[in-house]
């Protein structure tokens, strides 16, 4: 029988692509994930700005995780002009990304995935049934989205970060009256967990190298040296000599690679393995309760990755918050100078890597920006080459939502990568 | 009667105007058991035929493909709202149409030939009829609230349209200007985000695009003695809403610096 399969729009995940499998005789000739979401000249457009324009114009890459662009952008021009911040501003920059983490995850796990494993179509038609839970999801997320007000003036590309600290010190007593909340969340965040793991999660695994950012004293978010799970580890100066950035025909994103040519995995699955042993107490008794500890090799359980993670940023926010004592000037004066600087840290969808050549009038000379769903590219279709011999013998509908589940369990931000996920199964 | 129906649609853009409406969390509930989310790829899987009573788009026209698929979406919709600087005003994008589209390409991709991409970024109302604009970056979505109430009230939406200094004024928020010397795009700026800069203690970037009906040219006059570097006023109006008129025509009066034209950088 020829038959093509056309079906036009892969929902739930932020941005368009399109994926095409072609079948021939039953066997599965070819896998393409496209992705057309419009390419987007961010680098381009950097060259040539004033240094301080960055943190605002690099946000608008993403309006999901804008923190994220944010935060490795202003470490990475920091790095570039020698400026060190203090202590304060890191944490109080730990508890932004927090905040940025809390709305996120609830995004994702609710919103976008969750419909999958409960068979929904998505957290609408989920809402019709269970009302609670869903309210119970917004209110999670909102509390990241109020933090993220507190400090940067609002959740979708907050105005407050700048190279060498924060424009203004944060409303002390705002964020301490919203510590009651926080506990909310975290305690909402322990009951994800708890949920999560009744869900039934395809049985699909593989072996993975893993990457993501480390460090000795905590569960790496805001910054760290980058670790593969294959042992080697570098400083972030070494990134583009390690991990391999190829533009490929049919998409408009850059996909990844290891210098041996090999696939890699980043974010929350990639953190939990590498980093599970850094993460605060709590979350790692909610882990436990549901036994669940690394390796964690099937994709589709990120979500439980996910949720461990609330937990683990929540309790940290709280912390941070508590502590939170503004004093001093909320940035560091210092002088422009010219350099060239590195900034990673792990966006809510893996590691984010920067680099900024600046010159003497702190003028950007060299961008250089490497998104984590671009990292996560290949691996995403090496999975789909691994899942579809069991898919493609299904019903057109069932297959699509196979596909369209792991992809989305990625939590792929393909708007950050360079709209639309188009399913294709060609069976000629 | 049944409920009207809603699409959203997404063009270049960062997705934060959507995610904007799903921000809306005390009130996402509500909103959809008065309306019909009837195409929400972000959001929902299922999809209902057009056509629909309601199209918010987000993002801005840069690829031939877009073209096409505004004036379908255009024929679909009952009204058509433009949501978010991108849809309204070609959005950071638009910085592209400044410079060399292959320049650009050359600058982020190793093989530019693969790309389709229109030389320009444009604002929907520069493609297809536009009922109603909301501006800024992102979106206020209490605003996107205001247009659908608005529809299903049978009555014109409220969008105040006067400048950020005004707001600043009403609500007692000292001159970022006058106290501190800091350039601040906020006489010239459209109202909607909260005085969110001069109330963090910084000059507004122009993110809510211009006030209609505000001279530039003496806004122009008032930031040149603050410039704390070489074209930081043009930066400012080159920024977010570069190519929304006002804007570009004031950055036009000022010099530019070949060093501060963005592009090839291999």
């Amino acid at each position: 029988m020829n038959q093509d399969i056309h079906i036009p729009a892969l929902a739930r995940v932020e941005g368009e692509g399109a994926l095409t499998i072609r079948v021939k005789d039953g066997e599965i000739n070819e896998i393409l994930l496209n992705i057309y979401e419009p390419p987007r000249f961010f680098e381009g457009f950097l060259h040539g700005r004033y240094f301080q324009d960055v943190p605002d114009i690099t946000a608008r890459i993403c309006g999901i995780c804008p923190v994220a662009y944010q935060m490795s952008s202003v470490q990475a021009l920091e790095a570039a002009m020698q400026v060190t911040i203090s202590p304060e501003l890191r944490q109080l920059r730990q508890l932004l990304y927090c905040a940025e983490y809390i709305e996120s995850h609830a995004l994702h796990i609710y919103l976008l995935q969750a419909p999958d494993l409960v068979k929904q179509e998505s957290a609408i038609s989920l809402a019709a049934e269970a009302p609670d839970l869903v309210k119970k999801a917004l209110r999670l997320k909102k509390a990241g989205n109020e933090l993220l007000k507190i400090i940067g003036g609002r959740s979708v590309h907050p105005v407050n970060a700048c190279v060498g600290g924060f424009y203004r010190w944060p409303d002390e007593a705002a964020i301490h009256a919203l510590v009651p909340e926080l506990e909310w969340a975290r305690q909402a965040s322990i009951d994800t967990v708890t949920w999560a793991a009744t869900l039934d999660y395809p049985d699909f695994e593989q072996d993975y190298e893993f990457v993501a950012l480390n460090r000795v004293e905590e569960y790496a978010i805001y910054d760290g040296d980058i670790l593969s799970s294959k042992g080697k580890r570098i400083s972030p100066v070494d990134f583009e000599k390690n991990y391999i950035e190829t533009h490929v025909e049919r998409s408009n994103a850059l996909h990844s690679h290891t210098l041996k040519n090999s696939t890699y995995f980043v974010g929350p699955l990639a953190r939990f393995n590498l980093n599970y042993k850094k993460l605060r107490n709590m979350a790692r008794e909610a882990a436990s309760s549901i036994r669940l500890k690394p390796p964690l090799r099937n994709p589709y359980k990120g979500l439980l990755a996910r949720a461990v993670e609330l937990v683990h940023v929540c309790d940290l926010a709280i912390e941070l918050a508590n502590a939170y004592h503004p004093q001093g000037p909320s940035h560091v004066e210092f002088t422009v100078q010219p350099g060239e600087g590195w900034g990673v840290s792990e966006a809510p969808r893996g590691l984010l890597y920067h680099r900024y050549v600046v010159d003497e009038q702190g003028l950007v000379r060299f961008a250089r920006i490497t998104p984590p769903t671009a990292q996560n590219f290949a691996q995403m279709e090496a999975d789909l080459w691994a899942l579809a011999p069991s898919v493609v013998t299904q019903p057109q509908e069932e297959a699509s939502l196979a596909f369209e589940h792991l992809l989305r369990s990625y939590d792929p931000c393909i708007s950050c990568a360079t709209h639309f996920l188009k399913l294709n199964i060609e069976r000629v | 009667m049944s409920k009207p129906t809603l699409a959203v649609y997404k063009f270049s853009s960062c997705d934060g105007c959507q995610l904007s409406i799903l921000n809306l969390e005390d009130e996402l509930l509500d909103l959809v058991g008065v309306v019909e989310v009837a195409y929400f790829l972000e959001a929902r899987r299922q999809t209902l035929p057009g056509p629909y009573d309601i199209a918010l788009v987000e993002g801005s026209v840069t690829t031939p493909h877009e073209a096409e698929r505004i004036q379908e979406i255009r024929k679909q919709a009952k009204i058509l709202v433009a949501i978010g600087a991108c849809a309204t005003s070609g959005g950071i994008q638009a910085l592209r149409n400044f410079t060399r589209v292959e320049d650009l390409a050359m600058a982020v991709y190793e093989h530019p030939e693969y790309l389709q991409t229109l030389p320009k970024s444009t604002p929907i109302a520069e493609n297809v009829k536009v009922d109603y604009e909301l501006w800024g970056c992102p979106v206020n979505k209490y605003q996107l609230v205001e247009v659908i109430q608005a529809f299903i009230q049978k009555r014109r939406p409220n969008l105040p349209t006067h400048s950020i200094c005004l707001d600043c004024k009403r609500r007692g928020i000292v001159c970022v200007i006058v106290a501190h010397g800091l350039a601040c795009l906020g006489p010239g700026t459209r109202t909607g985000c909260g005085v969110l800069c001069p109330a963090n203690g910084r000059g507004c970037y122009g993110c809510f695009g211009p006030a209609p009906n505000e001279d530039m040219k003496t806004v122009l006059a008032a930031l040149a003695p603050v410039e704390r570097y070489p074209g930081e006023v043009r930066g400012l109006l080159t920024n977010i809403s570069n190519y929304a008129p006002a804007f570009r025509q004031a950055a036009e009066l000022l010099p530019t610096r070949s060093n501060q034209t963005p592009g090839g950088q291999k």
